[in-house]
């Protein structure tokens, strides 16, 4: 195999910025709407701390309804499915549909439902217990949110999170093929549509690694963080 | 302390499957201001429902609960947040958050209250003197016993200065050892801080030990409550019995068989032997018991008297004379 590491390179380190960069963004909102529809899912269901909206239970099961409905949606389109519906979306909030930031909005919508998903699991492996005793002490809802569901849950968050990397990265190969860029449009059109092994090769181990590092990264964190 | 009256808590059939479940028909107890008051009775017997309503953790059905004076059901949310800083509560199983220090998680209750962080890290030291652990503040939960995690639970309630603890089965995860360094623990703070403490356990152990006050609960149903040495001397009180359990052991056809309970001084006289001298009986111990209950020597005695109950008329009366409980089980004219 005759490899070219002087052209290599600098095509490959400009593959994983624009790959960092469409992952970074869409990390940044899924964290911030994943953890929100997350404790939405939890806290408007039955024994919940918002069960009852405003007094209504009614209200708080259908708030539990729908969003379980649209992230169930978001779970069931492929991924390149998925981005191909939202082109008309990105266009009109980014004005175009090419490039790492636009490729950042259907991983963004593709990621918050999974990520939600996650932390609801996390968010239910919380002693219901520990509700009580913040309740009897006469916490607040949102103390009981932040300080005992979210603090006890950083654990398996972390661990979720990670996951949802992982993804991302994966969403953001297939997000390659239509003009994203990133390490995954690298593998696609040198290895795939040149033959060129070198490149299929290299893509490859970076993605191991960044992989490797990631789930490294957040077991170490996880760890840390539980103290059982 | 604590009045609770006409309390009904009934639990609608979920999702419209099953039936309604009547958990508390109707409750009244009263709980004096620096008692131990114990609830007992089985499993299902509604005994957890009735504490969680006492702080409103539980909304009841009906009734009322009035807390250091204050009428808990016709407050608001935010009033009943308020409220509930001055009532403490322990759990079975703990309860302490993982992600905590011993010290953050007593603090949590501070926090929650809003007093600064200086002030809270005073208290949570003081608290965990209090209960023994105050050289376990930067530990985590999982690296403490049972025992010392229940002590977390206890500095964690008695953080704010509540005047009221409620105890939810506080021992009953714990060995007998540590079950019995936990109610000493409890008896020491209750008479130290004169804070109330209404506990509900199963097991007879925890009243005898500690409580000053019982109440029996049934079905849902308050069958028997008051003063523990007042009820030893009630007639047919189960709780004097379950107290004292004396064995199934019965006399011979044709005598009397009676129950006495002595406590106090009387638990030191030689009753049995005095009888038999002074009438000439052949006393026959079918089971006895003697125990402290709530600081107090009591206890409780099976006698066998020979012949019929008119025969024994005198001796009897002489034990009643001298201010023994007595019950007559068998007898015949
Ligand atoms: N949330 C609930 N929904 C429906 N029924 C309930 C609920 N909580 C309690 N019950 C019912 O109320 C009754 C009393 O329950 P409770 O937990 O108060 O009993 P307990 O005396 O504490 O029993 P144990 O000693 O087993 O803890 C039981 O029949 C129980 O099934
Ligand atoms: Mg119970």
């Amino acid at each position: 195999m005759n490899v070219n590491w002087v052209t290599m390179v600098p095509i490959l380190t400009k593959a994983l910025g624009e790959t960092f960069q469409m992952i970074g963004i869409a990390l940044a909102f899924t964290i911030v709407f994943g953890l929100l529809v997350g404790v939405l899912l939890v806290s408007t269901d039955e024994g919940g701390v918002y069960e009852s909206p405003f007094g209504s239970r009614r209200l708080g099961s259908i708030i539990h309804s729908v969003l379980g409905f649209i992230v169930n949606i978001g779970r069931s389109l492929p991924f390149i499915i998925l981005m191909v519906v939202l082109i008309p979306f990105t266009r009109l909030i980014i004005g175009t549909f090419i490039g790492p930031t636009a490729a950042a909005v259907p991983l963004t919508i593709a990621a918050i439902p999974f990520f939600a998903r996650l932390v609801e699991i996390a968010l239910r492996e919380v002693d219901q217990g520990l509700i009580e005793a913040a309740r009897s002490m006469g916490a607040r809802r949102g103390t009981i949110i932040w300080k005992v569901l979210l603090a006890e849950a950083r654990p398996s968050i972390v661990l979720a999170l990670s996951t949802s990397v992982i993804s991302l990265l994966n969403y953001s190969a297939i997000a390659g093929t239509i003009g994203a860029g990133g390490i995954g449009d690298i593998a696609i059109r040198y290895g795939y549509q040149r033959y060129d092994n070198a490149y299929l090769f290299t893509t490859i181990v970076i993605l191991i690694v960044i992989v490797q590092v990631v789930q490294l990264v957040a077991s170490a964190v996880a760890r840390t963080l539980s103290r059982r | 302390m604590i009045t609770i009256t006409d309390l009904q808590k009934s639990y609608p059939p979920r999702n419209g499957r099953g039936t309604t479940v009547e958990a508390l028909k109707g409750i009244d107890l009263t709980v004096a201001d620096g008692e131990i008051f114990g609830v007992v009775g089985q499993s299902g017997a509604g005994k957890s429902t009735l504490l969680r309503c006492v702080n409103l953790l539980e909304r009841p059905t009906s009734g009322t609960i009035t807390v250091a004076g204050q009428d808990l059901t016709t407050l608001g949310e935010a009033e009943l947040r308020a409220a509930r800083h001055g009532i403490g509560m322990v759990f079975q199983h703990f309860n302490l958050l993982a992600s905590r220090t011993v010290a953050e998680n007593v603090e949590f209750g501070l926090e929650i209250t809003g007093v600064p962080k200086a002030a809270r890290r005073a208290r949570s030291a003081e608290v965990l003197d209090l209960v023994g652990l105050a050289d376990r503040a930067s530990a985590y939960p999982s690296q403490l016993s049972g025992g010392q995690k229940q002590r977390v639970g206890i500095a964690r309630a008695l953080a704010g200065n509540p005047k009221v603890l409620l105890s939810d089965e506080a021992t009953s995860s714990l060995d007998p050892e540590t079950t019995l360094s936990i109610l000493e623990l409890l008896k020491d703070l209750n008479h130290q801080l004169g804070v109330t403490i209404m506990l509900i356990t199963h097991e007879m152990e925890v009243v005898k030990r500690i409580c000053t006050s019982a109440a029996l609960i049934e079905g849902g149903r308050i069958v028997e409550s008051g003063n523990v040495i007042d009820l030893l001397n009630t007639p047919k009180s189960k709780i004097a019995h379950a107290l004292f359990p004396l064995g199934e052991s019965r006399g011979a056809p044709g005598n009397t068989v009676v129950e006495i309970m002595f406590a106090g001084h009387l638990a030191d006289e030689p009753i049995v032997g005095r009888m038999s001298r002074e009438y000439g009986i052949d006393v026959n111990i079918l089971g006895a018991a003697v125990e402290i209950v709530s600081d107090h020597r009591v206890g409780r005695m099976r006698l066998e008297l020979p012949g019929s109950l008119d025969s024994n008329e005198r001796p009897i009366e002489q034990l009643r004379a001298s201010g023994l409980y007595v019950e007559v089980l068998e007898a015949t004219r």
